[in-house]
Order: C-alpha cells, then sequence, then structure tokens
C-alpha cells in the first residue's frame, strides 16, 4: 500500500496551494549545504577550464624549447613540461576533455540503461528476460574490462573511450532504473492507471518516469565521478586522446614519466581531477538526501 | 543449499559461454580483415602467400567453426600464439598472472583492513570529530584516481625518502606501494558503507537489548552491531573484486610491475588480438568465481539465511 517514506504522497502531488513538487524539492536541494558546496567547486573548475580563453593564451600546445621544466613560479603557476608548454594552460584546456567525455559516456549509459530498464520493468515476461540476460553478460566482464575490450576494437581515440565507457556502464544503470520500474509497477497510482487503460508508452512518460527520477538523478551523479575517473584512466594509459591534445589522464601520463625532475607535471592534473570527482561526490550525497532520504537507506 | 548451488553454476556456465562468445568476436569486430591485422602494417609476403595464411589459420571457416576450435583450445589450455612475443599465449599468461593475483590480494587485504576499521571507527564515535574525519578522509581516498596516488607514493617513498622499491615486482616489498595505490580507494567505499550498516544496525531493538543487559559500548558495537553489519559490507567487498581486477591494468603500468593487467594494455596497443581475448576470458572466469564465492558465503555467515 501507500509506503509515505518511499511513494510519493498523492496529497502532495496534487498541492495546488503552492509550488509543484519538483519545484519544492530543487528549493530545497539548492539550500542543502553539500550541493551548495560541492556544487560550487564543480561550477569554479567548469568555468576555469571553459574560460580559459579569456585569460591565457589560447595555444596550450604552444611549445617553447627554451623553457622546458621550469618549476612553478608567477610565470608559469604550474611549471612547463619537457616540451615548454604551460602546464596550467594545459591543465585547464584538457579540462574540457575530461569534463565533456564523462559527461557525454554518463550520458550514454544513462539514457541507454534507462530506456532498456524501464521496458524490461513495465514489459516484464520475454522482454524482461532477454534484456537483463543481456545486461548480466556485458555485467561478467569486470569494471573497465568492457570499455578496454571496446577501445581495442575500435582503436584508441577520445571518441572511442567515451562510447566505450559509456556502452559499458548501460547495464548497470539498466539494473538500476530496472530496480526502480518494476518497484514503481507497484505504487497505486501506477496501477490506477493501468486499470483506466492508458497507452504503454504515456504509462511510462507520465507516471513510471516520474517515479524513477529521482533514482535517475543519483544515480547519474555517481556515475559521473566514476566516469571522470575512467576517461582519465584510460587517458592515462595511452588509449584517449592523442597527443599532443592535453586531458587530465593524459597529461598525468607525461607526469609519470618525468616524475624525478619534474613533479609538478603530474600533481597538478591530479589535484583537479580528485577535486572534481569530491566535488561530484558531495553532490550526490547531498541530492541523495534531498530527493529521498530512505534511497539508500544511509544516514 | 545444494539445488542453489548447482543453479547458480548452471547460470554462471551459460553466462560464461555468451561472455566467450562477444571475446571470441573481439578480433572479428575490429575494421579489417584479421590476417592483415594479425601481420602487422609493414607486412611484405604477397597476397597468395597471405591468403594460404588465412586459410592455414583457418580464418576461412565459417564463424561458429571458428568459435568452436577456439573455445576447444581454451578448455584445454591452448589460447594460440601471441602475434606480437612468438610465444604460445598460455606461455606468456602463466609468467605474469601470478604478479597480478598477489597484487589482488594484497590490495583486497588493503581495502579491507583501512575499510573497515575506519568505518568502524565512524560508527562507534558518530558525530564527533573522529567521525566526521575519517569520512572526509575516506572520501577523499575514493575520489582520487589510483594512478595519481601511485605517482604520489612513488615520488614521496621512493624518490624523496627511498624506503620501497619502486619498479620492478620481485621483491616482497615491492608490492607495498602498489596494493596501497590500488586499496585505498576501495577502502573509502567499504569505510562509508560499514558505517551506514553499522548505524543501521545500532537503532535495533536487540542493541537496547544488549546494552540495558549492562554489556559496555565497545562490546555492543564489536560484538554485536558489527557482526550484524557485515553481510551488505561483505557485498560490497565482493564488488571490489571487480573494481581491483581492471584496477591491477593502470597500477602494473605505473609501477613497470608485470602482470597480465599491464600485459592486457601492451597486447591492446600491439593488436595482439589472441592475448587480448585470453585475458579477457580469463579475468572474467575469475571474477565470476570470485563472485559466486562472495554469494555463497553470505549463507554461511548469516545462519539465517537459507538458500531454496
Amino acid at each position: 500500500m501507500l509506503n509515505p517514506a518511499v511513494e510519493p504522497d498523492a496529497a502532495k502531488v496534487a498541492d495546488s496551494a503552492g509550488l509543484s513538487v519538483r519545484a519544492r524539492t530543487f528549493r530545497a536541494a539548492m539550500r542543502h549545504p553539500s550541493i551548495r558546496f560541492g556544487g560550487a567547486i564543480i561550477l569554479a573548475i567548469v568555468i576555469a577550464c571553459f574560460g580559459a580563453p579569456l585569460f591565457m593564451h589560447a595555444n596550450p600546445d604552444l611549445q617553447n624549447p627554451l623553457s622546458t621544466f621550469l618549476p612553478p613560479s608567477w610565470a608559469h603557476p604550474f611549471g612547463t613540461d619537457d616540451l615548454g608548454r604551460d602546464v596550467l594552460e594545459r591543465v585547464l584546456y584538457g579540462g574540457r576533455y575530461t569534463m565533456v567525455g564523462s559527461v557525454v559516456a554518463v550520458f550514454i549509459g544513462v539514457v541507454g540503461g534507462l530506456v532498456l530498464g524501464v521496458v524490461a520493468g513495465y514489459a516484464g515476461g520475454m522482454v524482461d528476460m532477454v534484456i537483463m540476460r543481456a545486461m548480466d553478460i556485458v555485467l561478467a566482464f569486470p569494471g573497465i574490462l568492457s570499455a578496454l575490450a571496446i577501445t581495442a576494437i575500435l582503436g584508441p581515440s577520445l571518441r572511442n573511450t567515451v562510447i566505450a565507457i559509456g556502452v559499458a556502464g548501460i547495464p548497470g544503470f539498466c539494473r538500476i532504473m530496472y530496480a526502480a520500474t518494476v518497484q514503481a509497477k507497484t505504487f497505486t497510482y501506477v496501477e490506477a492507471a493501468r486499470a483506466q487503460g492508458s497507452p504503454v508508452v504515456r504509462m511510462m512518460r507520465q507516471h513510471v518516469l516520474p517515479a524513477v527520477f529521482a533514482q535517475v538523478i543519483v544515480s547519474a551523479t555517481t556515475g559521473l565521478g566514476i566516469g571522470v575517473l575512467s576517461i582519465a584512466g584510460l587517458g592515462f594509459l595511452g588509449l584517449g586522446v592523442q597527443p599532443p591534445t592535453p586531458e587530465w589522464g593524459a597529461i598525468l601520463n607525461e607526469g609519470q614519466q618525468f616524475l624525478q625532475n619534474a613533479w609538478w607535471i603530474g600533481i597538478f592534473p591530479g589535484i583537479f581531477i580528485t577535486l572534481f570527482v569530491i566535488a561530484v561526490n558531495v553532490v550526490g550525497d547531498g541530492l541523495r538526501d534531498v530527493l529521498d532520504p530512505t534511497l539508500r537507506g544511509r544516514g | 543449499m545444494a539445488t542453489y548451488a548447482v543453479r547458480r553454476l548452471a547460470a554462471l556456465a551459460l553466462v560464461l559461454i555468451a561472455a566467450s562468445i562477444l571475446t571470441f568476436m573481439i578480433i572479428h569486430l575490429v575494421p579489417g580483415d584479421p590476417v592483415l591485422l594479425m601481420l602487422g602494417p609493414g607486412t611484405t609476403l604477397s597476397s597468395a602467400a597471405i591468403d594460404r595464411l588465412r586459410a592455414e589459420l583457418g580464418f576461412n571457416l565459417p564463424l561458429y567453426t571458428q568459435y568452436w576450435i577456439w573455445l576447444m583450445g581454451v578448455l584445454h589450455g591452448n589460447f594460440g600464439q601471441s602475434i606480437q612475443q612468438s610465444m604460445p599465449v598460455s606461455t606468456l599468461i602463466g609468467q605474469n598472472i601470478w604478479y597480478t593475483v598477489r597484487l589482488t590480494i594484497a590490495s583486497m587485504i588493503v581495502t579491507i583492513i583501512l575499510g573497515v576499521l575506519a568505518g568502524v571507527v565512524a560508527a562507534m564515535n558518530r558525530g564527533t570529530w573522529a567521525d566526521l574525519a575519517t569520512m572526509v578522509v575516506s572520501l577523499i581516498g575514493l575520489s582520487m584516481p589510483s594512478f595519481w596516488l601511485a605517482l604520489l607514493l612513488i615520488y614521496v617513498f621512493a624518490v624523496k625518502i627511498q624506503i620501497f622499491p619502486v619498479f620492478g615486482g620481485t621483491t616482497h616489498s615491492a608490492i607495498v606501494l602498489p596494493s596501497v595505490a590500488l586499496g585505498i580507494g576501495g577502502a573509502g567505499v567499504v569505510a562509508r558503507f560499514v558505517r551506514s550498516a553499522m548505524l543501521e544496525v545500532v537503532n535495533q531493538q536487540y542493541i537496547l537489548v544488549a546494552r540495558s543487559k549492562g554489556l559496555s559500548e565497545r562490546v555492543v558495537m564489536l560484538k554485536h552491531v558489527f557482526r550484524n553489519a557485515v553481510i551488505p559490507v561483505l557485498a560490497v567487498v565482493g564488488l571490489q573484486v571487480g573494481y581491483l581486477l581492471s584496477g591491477t591494468v593502470i597500477i602494473e603500468e605505473v609501477f613497470g610491475r608485470p602482470g597480465i593487467g599491464h600485459l592486457l594494455v601492451s597486447s591492446i596497443l600491439d593488436k595482439d588480438f589472441p592475448t587480448v581475448q585470453a585475458i579477457v576470458i580469463l579475468v572474467t572466469l575469475m571474477y565470476a568465481l570470485t563472485n559466486l564465492a562472495v554469494d555463497f558465503s553470505y549463507a554461511l555467515i548469516d545462519p539465517r539465511i537459507v538458500y531454496a
């Protein structure tokens, strides 16, 4: 029956005296300290990386053979690398590739997982079994192994690592959406709409999707953190962007080679990655609190 | 329990067969002719010789026949010939696999010990600075890229202070830095989970009973709360295995350790597909068996769980 902690209260949904549930949830989210803190950091990093052309040179690949391996200074806050390129610039420009790449990868995973999971959960029967077994098979490959295999097939490039990580992430999201859909099917108002004879697609759009919406948001945020680490990881292995394009993981790879002489090349990109992922995780925690404290049941 | 075991093994076998088909397809999904891929771009063989080679290697046979031959070979331990190294793939793997297994186990130990300790400390001191500090450190640990942590550790301990060896993998102390680098991320995840699992248990009735019996808080926490929180923790630990197995790929690269992770990356970059396929299917098998073992351990640890 109605479980007030999990199933949206019908009365609240129909509240016309104030804002809609969605607007109120949004307001609560904006006030939550974790979301504010994490959101501020993310915003700062995004502005720094995408606004880089405004306050730096336009070309991060600008080589200067005379000033290789300069330690951090006012002129070069993050020092220079083996080709004399300013590391701060490369980190800022590189951030775009890492961040956009991970957002796209997560998008692929979430959309793919959402479609497959909701269809499987709602349809049940044969469709359910086929889809979920297929997901089990892909999930048989651990961690980034699937992504590595796909990259092996497609060849190293940022586009291919994004596709690989996105596709490898679909089964995980699919499982989550499937569970949420199956649970949503038990909600009274969904049963009622079904009894009324609502057409399937409309059912999914109007009733099922809002119910799983919270789960989508929270999973997407966690997925983004993992996505950034994966993109950077594959970039670190040399399977992502190809030189001379900067990307946080790829710069770390360069940093590894020169660790003894020029520690700054390896340290700073890692700081950015860590900060970004921390911020994403903090926002994710906050979102989970706001959207449904019992979602993962953890306090 | 026995019927459950049989059912799980049967399901596992089916999934593995499907996974093996996917793995086998890797070399055939790459755009281009498999034989040309194997020979590499600088080949000087005539097209007649290439055709002969193609027939010899069996690429002219229908796909399902090729798959069957490959599968039969795999089941007998024959993974074909490595293109780049000119030796049987099984030899190549045999030389490297134990390094990876040792690294995975060592990292798992780091993850479990650090994670559980941190989580218990946080739960027992809920609301104090110890709780906050532990959780902040856990958050940082799980947000750090493992390869960056590896670089930091290398720089501090091997370059500056010179305690642990940096590269290679033969000595015992060589496993310390890599396993810490790999294990800390998982420790952060486990710590958060242990804390929340314990906090969930702490509100249960039987804990109130234990306290009213006059047991010290420490005994209550460690003996009753922790034991009952173990099951979800075990689930998280099981999940970490997959992360660790695939994490060895990166860590072995950074530390220059031999191992199948390192071998996998170089095989991908060298387009040595027989090796890639062999490693993928082997790692998947290890992962699947470990998951199964973890699942069975639930029943062993919690006497309430009965698998029908």
